[in-house]
C-alpha cells in the first residue's frame, strides 16, 4: 500500500471519519451476534475476549503510526493517532466493564480477591489503569496546556503495551500461539523506535569511529 | 465375541509407538477380522443393535437412572460445539470443525500392564459388557466453565473387572489415539502425544467413574471423545480422556500430559476443589454454559458436589499438596 506523503487537511479529514466507522465494526459486531443468539456456547468468555483483542490491536494500530509515518514519509497520519489511541480505550472500557458486570456481576470482594491473588488480572487491570491519565488528556486543550510534558506522559503506551501483552500470555492454558504474535508485533513496534533512536543519537558517529578496530 | 489374547508380551515391550501411531496399519487387518466377526455376531446374537457405528445415531436399551435428576442438562448444541480436545485443534471450536476426520470403525482397545493376561477389545464388545445406564453428571472445566451432561456408558469397574488386573496394579493409565492422519492438532507440540491420563485404583474402580460411548442417548459425537472416553464427574474434566486405545495397569503413578506440560499447575488428582485455586485463576465460581449473558456465576462444589460419595477416598491427604 503505497501512502501518500501530503494530504489536504479536508482529505485527512474524511480518512478520519471513515476509520471511525470502520473502528466501531468490532462493536457493531458483538451486537449483531448477541442479538442474533449467535455468541456460541460460552457467550460472555466471547465477549470478554473480542473486546480484549481489539483493545490490545489498537494499542498496537496506535504504536504502528509513528513507524508507519516515518517509513512511508506520510506525515499526515499523526493526525489520526489520538483517535485511533482513544479506541484503544474505548475497548479496553469494554472489555473491563464485561468482566465486571457480565463475569462477576459487581462482586466486589471477588473482584478485589481477583485482581490481588491472580497476576494476569492483575496485569490487566494495571494496564487499564494507566490508560486512564492518557485517555483523559487526549484533548487539544490538555495537548496545549501540557506542551512538552504531553509526549512524555503519552509515552507511558511503551509500558501499557508490554503489560497488556504479559496480560494476554498469563490467562491463556497452554497455546501461547496468539500472544506470541501480538508480542512479536510489539517487539517490532518498539525496536524500530529504540533503532532510530540510537541512529540519531548526537555524536554517535565520532564515538563509533572511536571504537571501531583500527585494521580493517 | 471378538476378544482375542495376545501373547505374554506387552504390546509397549515390542513397540510402545506402534500401539497409538502405527495403529491404522494393524487395524487394517485387524478391521477385516473384526467385521467378519461383525457379520457371525449378527447372525447368532442380536447384542450388535446396541453398538451403532456413526456418531449421533440412537443407542438401544439405555437403562435410565437418578443419576443428577436435581441438574438441568445443559443444551446439545453447546455439549457438542464448545470442546476441549486438542488433538483437533486448541479453539473450542476446533474439535466441532475437524473431528469428522476421526475415523471410530473398526476400533479396540489393549489392555496391558499389571493385568494376568493382556488384551484386546472391540468396541462392540464393550458395549456388551454391562448394561449401558444413562447419567447425568455435572462436568467441571479447569478453566471455570461447567455443564451438565447426560452420558451413556456404565462404571469403568466393569471393564475393570473383565480386564482382570493383578495384586500389583494400584494405578489404571489411559491413553489416547494421536494419529495425525486423522487429528491434525496432533501435528503441534502443545502437548506430549499420545494424551495420556491417569486414576488411582480405588477411584477407577469407583462407581461414580463412568466409561461413556454416548450422551444425549446417542452415539459420541467425535469432538466429544468417540467412540471411548472417560467421565470422572468430580475431577476437572480434563481428566476425562477421550478416544482410548490403550488401558494399562501400574505400579507406578502414571504422569499424566497435563502434569508433563506444566507439574505446577496440573497434578495427578486434580479433583474438583474451590478452596485450592489454579495458579493463575480461581476455582471459586464457575460460569455454567447455556445459561446466555446474564447469568451469575455459581459457586464451585467440593468434588464437584459428589463430596459425599468420594471424600472417603481421600481420608487423611492434604489436598493442597496433592492437587
Amino acid at each position: 500500500m503505497l501512502l501518500p506523503a501530503s494530504l489536504q487537511l479536508a482529505a485527512v479529514k474524511r480518512v478520519k471519519a471513515v476509520l471511525f466507522v470502520i473502528a466501531l465494526l468490532p462493536l457493531a459486531r458483538l451486537l449483531v451476534l448477541g442479538f442474533a443468539d449467535q455468541l456460541g456456547a460460552n457467550p460472555i468468555e466471547f465477549v470478554i475476549r473480542s473486546n480484549g483483542t481489539w483493545a490490545l490491536s489498537f494499542v498496537l494500530i496506535t504504536l504502528a503510526v509513528t513507524p508507519l509515518r516515518r517509513l512511508a514519509g506520510a506525515g499526515w497520519l499523526a493526525g489520526l493517532r489520538r483517535m485511533l489511541g482513544l479506541y484503544a480505550f474505548f475497548y479496553a472500557c469494554l472489555h473491563v466493564l464485561s468482566y465486571i458486570w457480565l463475569d462477576q456481576w459487581f462482586d466486589w470482594a471477588a473482584i478485589g480477591k481477583d485482581i490481588v491473588k491472580h497476576p494476569f488480572i492483575l496485569a490487566g487491570f494495571t494496564a487499564f489503569l494507566l490508560l486512564v491519565p492518557l485517555a483523559v488528556t487526549s484533548t487539544d486543550a490538555m495537548l496545549r496546556r501540557l506542551g512538552k510534558r504531553w509526549k512524555k506522559l503519552h509515552q507511558t503506551l511503551y509500558l501499557i503495551a508490554p503489560i497488556a501483552v504479559l496480560h494476554y500470555f498469563w490467562l491463556v492454558k497452554k497455546d501461547i500461539t496468539q500472544p506470541v504474535i501480538y508480542a512479536l508485533l510489539l517487539a517490532l513496534l518498539l525496536g524500530l523506535r529504540l533503532l532510530w533512536k540510537v541512529l540519531e543519537r548526537p555524536g554517535r558517529h565520532s564515538r563509533l569511529l572511536q571504537k571501531s578496530p583500527i585494521i580493517r | 465375541m471378538l476378544i482375542r489374547s495376545l501373547p505374554d508380551i506387552a504390546p509397549s515391550e515390542i513397540a510402545p509407538r506402534e500401539v497409538y501411531e502405527g495403529r491404522r496399519h494393524f487395524l487394517g487387518q485387524a478391521g477385516g477380522i473384526a467385521l467378519a466377526g461383525a457379520t457371525l455376531g449378527l447372525l447368532g446374537e442380536n447384542a450388535l443393535a446396541a453398538a451403532p457405528a456413526t456418531s449421533g445415531q440412537k443407542i438401544a436399551g439405555i437403562v435410565k437412572t437418578r443419576y443428577g435428576m436435581e441438574e438441568k442438562p445443559t443444551p446439545y448444541e453447546d455439549v457438542t460445539s464448545y470442546n476441549n480436545f486438542y488433538e483437533f485443534g486448541t479453539g473450542k471450536a476446533d474439535p466441532a470443525e475437524y473431528a469428522h476426520t476421526l475415523r471410530t470403525r473398526p476400533w479396540t482397545v489393549g489392555i496391558d500392564g499389571e493385568v494376568k493376561k493382556p488384551k484386546r477389545i472391540a468396541i462392540e464388545d464393550i458395549y456388551k459388557l454391562a448394561p449401558l445406564e444413562e447419567r447425568l453428571y455435572r462436568m467441571r472445566c479447569v478453566e471455570g466453565w461447567s455443564m451438565a451432561i447426560p452420558w451413556v456408558g456404565f462404571s469403568l469397574a466393569e471393564l475393570i473387572k473383565w480386564a482382570e488386573p493383578t495384586g500389583n496394579a494400584r494405578f489404571v493409565e489411559f491413553i489416547s489415539l494421536a494419529d495425525q492422519q486423522q487429528m491434525p492438532g496432533v501435528r503441534s507440540t502443545v502437548l506430549d502425544w499420545p494424551y495420556n491420563e491417569g486414576l488411582r485404583m480405588d477411584e477407577a474402580m469407583h462407581p461414580l467413574t463412568l466409561l461413556a460411548v454416548g450422551l444425549y442417548g446417542e452415539v459420541l459425537p467425535n469432538q466429544n471423545g468417540a467412540p471411548l472416553r472417560l467421565v470422572v464427574p468430580w475431577k476437572y474434566g480434563f481428566k476425562g480422556i477421550k478416544s482410548i486405545v490403550r488401558i494399562r495397569f501400574t505400579e507406578q503413578m502414571p504422569v499424566s500430559s497435563w502434569m508433563k506440560a506444566n507439574a505446577r499447575e496440573y497434578g495427578f488428582y486434580s479433583n474438583v476443589n474451590p478452596d485450592v485455586d489454579h495458579p493463575r485463576w480461581s476455582q471459586a465460581t464457575e460460569r455454567r454454559i447455556g445459561t446466555g449473558l446474564f447469568q451469575r456465576r455459581q459457586k464451585t462444589l467440593m468434588f464437584n458436589g459428589y463430596a459425599e460419595q468420594v471424600a472417603q477416598l481421600y481420608t487423611g491427604m492434604d489436598l493442597r499438596k496433592n492437587f
